[in-house]
């Protein structure tokens, strides 16, 4: 049995009085313990709705609409508020993506570390403090002790990411999910904190989701893939798999528009057209209007997910290399 | 230390301010008829008033008159009531416990009532008890005051004769000469009806500024990350979202205790309520300008305290603002 078993997850949100669109059209994942996956797409491709489903955490007017959020085989959408709430921050932590809005401005960082552990575990102020210190010289925060009475306004954007990581790892959870943690930072630390983050994953034995645009960092970080287009999972599989040879052309689009292949001075190649809103999809697949390789067929119904890419004319190796 | 600098700082603050309410008041005194009129009656001759003028030092330039009343504003003096013929300051310490007690009655009322709605309203977005605040909100913010003191006073003092609607009822003397109506259940009851037509001026408002606020901060990451942390709900609303509600809440409640202020020369009338208000409203009916200005010097000082008072607050519970001279 797989640590984390997503079945036919949809998120909806509500248009008008009657009506409702999906954020989240049926989306499936599954995690074995400690391993890390990279859940990749563009801006609206509805990769954080996924991760705030996991816990059941979309917030009003959204509502999970369908599916199943299988961990150790309980589904974590059918618990009771204080059951899904011993999961959070638990044995299943989130990293945000914006560090400087993560954290609560009017409290220091020890109470906000020290309130997660109060909340999962019996254990006594002072015990609490030192495990959070020895948890924040993890992480490698300097002088550990006196930033516990610090707020987080006294501290740097790359400091403050290093918080909340270390408040992830507070309880020794089985699954971190990371929301585009480094999108914020400044870009001279990003790679500084992936390290860190995929260093503490390894050595702790922990699970890693990892949602990003940069299908670069997914390459070094993670052992699985999963491409995400308008609400739907369009491709599936091993990360060098994908890498080496995508099978769905919205993938070999990524992966052609990475910095890395460009030659010096060439322009970036960019895929034409920009993903439809969720409120206006086109019949079919969503990524027809932009593939080269749309037929008829493409733009009627939707290709299900089959071997690890949803699409009709899934490209052959020789193609995706070219 | 840095405690002591904020408040020398705020302290000269305070006293500029205080030297214009005293130039305003001032200028009242010169502008509000002649005080001989008052002082002596009709019979006096031309001579003798201009003699009495000279010795009053009425006659004296604008700024030897100013420099003269200023130092004796310094030393507590403000001059002589016409009719009470007593120190106006005195005449005006006298009602103003009654005042203060109003003023707290208010604000009791609209902490305790204003909080738990906001935060009600806010928590449940479109539950029908939200509709019918948020409705009644909105028509309590356009009905005038006066109004709302009228029917209070017709409705629970006249037809239904719950409350008394008319002065203070019965006080007792503290030690240290101040009269409390907190400590007799008659004094409360002549409290509630003018405490509840003052705290209903900012109240609406309150309401919908709490809930507001309380809405965005819910709507924020750091809850949404207090949620991801499995915190309780009660912990997430009151220690997470709540507390960053005070900061917009202390602001613009402190600025409206000054509103509540000017208020109570309003509320004090229609309840016979004797307290510096309604004592201020007699004195301009009378001409008595050295109570008027005795007043309005009385009055300027508690804005000036409570201002002070509130930017101090708001300094402890903002964790961005550091106190000048404090390290960070
Ligand atoms: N409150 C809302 N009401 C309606 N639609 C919403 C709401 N919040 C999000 N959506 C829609 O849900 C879709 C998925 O959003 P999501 O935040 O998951 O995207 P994402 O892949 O995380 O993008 P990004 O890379 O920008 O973070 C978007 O198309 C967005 O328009
Ligand atoms: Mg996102």
């Amino acid at each position: 049995m797989a640590m984390l078993e997503v079945q036919d997850l949809h998120v909806a949100f509500p248009r008008g009085k009657r009506d409702e669109v999906e954020a989240l059209r049926g989306v499936n994942l599954h995690l074995e313990k400690g391993e890390r996956l990279g859940v990749v797409g563009e801006s609206g491709a509805g990769k954080s709705m996924l991760a705030f489903a996991i816990l059941n955490l979309i917030a009003d007017p959204g509502r999970v609409s369908g599916g199943r959020v299988m961990f150790h085989g309980e589904n974590l959408l059918d618990l009771s508020e204080r059951g899904i709430r011993g999961i959070r921050g638990n044995r299943i932590s989130m990293i945000f993506q914006d560090p400087m809005v993560t954290l609560n401005p009017v409290l220091t960082i020890g109470t906000q570390m020290i309130e997660t552990l109060k909340a999962h575990r019996k254990i006594s102020d002072a015990e609490a403090r030192k495990l959070c210190i020895e948890r924040l010289k993890q992480v490698a925060i300097p002088s550990a002790e006196s930033r516990m009475d610090a707020y987080p306004h006294e501290l740097s954007g790359g400091l403050r990411q290093r918080v909340v990581i270390a408040i992830a790892l507070l309880t020794d959870p089985e699954l971190i999910i990371a929301d585009e943690p480094t999108t914020a930072l400044d870009v001279t630390i990003q790679a500084e904190i992936m390290a860190l983050i995929l260093k503490l994953c390894r050595e702790n034995d922990v699970a890693l989701i990892l949602i990003t645009h940069d299908l670069g960092v997914v390459a070094e970080v993670t052992e699985r893939i999963m491409i995400m287009y308008a609400g739907l999972c369009v491709e599936e599989g091993r990360t060098q798999d994908i890498i080496n040879a995508p099978r769905h052309p919205y993938t070999a689009g990524l992966l052609k528009a990475l910095p890395q292949k460009a030659g010096r001075g060439q322009r970036l190649y960019q895929i034409p057209g920009s993903m439809p809103p969720i409120t206006a999809l086109p019949p079919g697949c969503a990524y027809n209007p932009r593939c080269e390789f749309a037929a008829d067929r493409c733009r009627a119904t939707i290709p299900p997910l089959a071997g690890g890419v949803a699409c009709f004319h899934p490209l052959q190796e020789e193609e995706a290399a070219s | 230390m840095h405690i002591l600098a904020f408040l020398i700082r705020r302290a000269v603050q305070a006293l500029v301010v205080m030297f214009v309410i005293s130039i305003i008041g001032f200028s009242i005194q010169d502008n509000l008829g002649d005080p001989l009129r008052e002082l002596v009656g009709q019979s006096v001759s031309e001579a003798e008033r201009e003699a009495l003028r000279d010795e009053l030092g009425l006659n004296d330039p604008f700024l030897v008159q100013y420099a003269r009343f200023l130092g004796n504003a310094v030393q507590g003096d403000l001059g002589t009531s016409y009719f009470f013929k007593r120190p106006a300051i005195d005449v005006i310490l006298d009602k103003f416990p009654a005042t203060f007690e109003l003023v707290l009655g208010a604000v009791f009322i609209f902490v305790s009532v204003s909080i738990p709605a906001g935060i009600y309203c806010a928590i449940h977005r479109d539950s029908w008890l939200t509709r019918i605040i948020m409705t009644g909100s909105i028509v309590g913010i356009s009905i005038p005051v006066f109004l709302t003191a009228i029917f209070m006073v017709w409705l629970f003092g006249v037809e239904l004769g719950w409350l008394p609607a008319f002065g203070r009822g019965d006080t007792v003397t503290l030690p240290w000469g101040w009269d409390t109506g907190f400590l007799t259940w008659d004094g409360i009851s002549h409290l509630i009806l003018p405490s509840i037509t003052l705290s209903s001026i900012m109240l609406p408002l309150f309401i919908r500024l709490i809930r507001a606020e309380m809405l965005e901060a819910m709507g924020t990451d750091y809850v949404r990350f207090a949620r991801a942390k499995g915190l309780s709900t009660w912990r997430v609303r009151y220690v997470h979202a709540f507390r960053n509600t005070l900061l917009p809440v202390v602001t613009v409640g402190g600025l409206m205790i000054g509103t509540l202020i000017a208020y109570t020369i309003l509320t004090e009338t229609v309840f016979q309520w004797p307290g510096m208000g309604f004592l201020f409203l007699e004195a301009v009916n009378r001409v008595d300008t050295p109570l008027i200005i005795a007043y309005i010097i009385v009055v300027g000082l508690i804005f000036v305290v409570v201002n002070t008072l509130v930017d101090f607050i708001y300094t402890l519970i903002n964790p961005m603002v550091k106190l000048p001279g404090a390290k960070g």
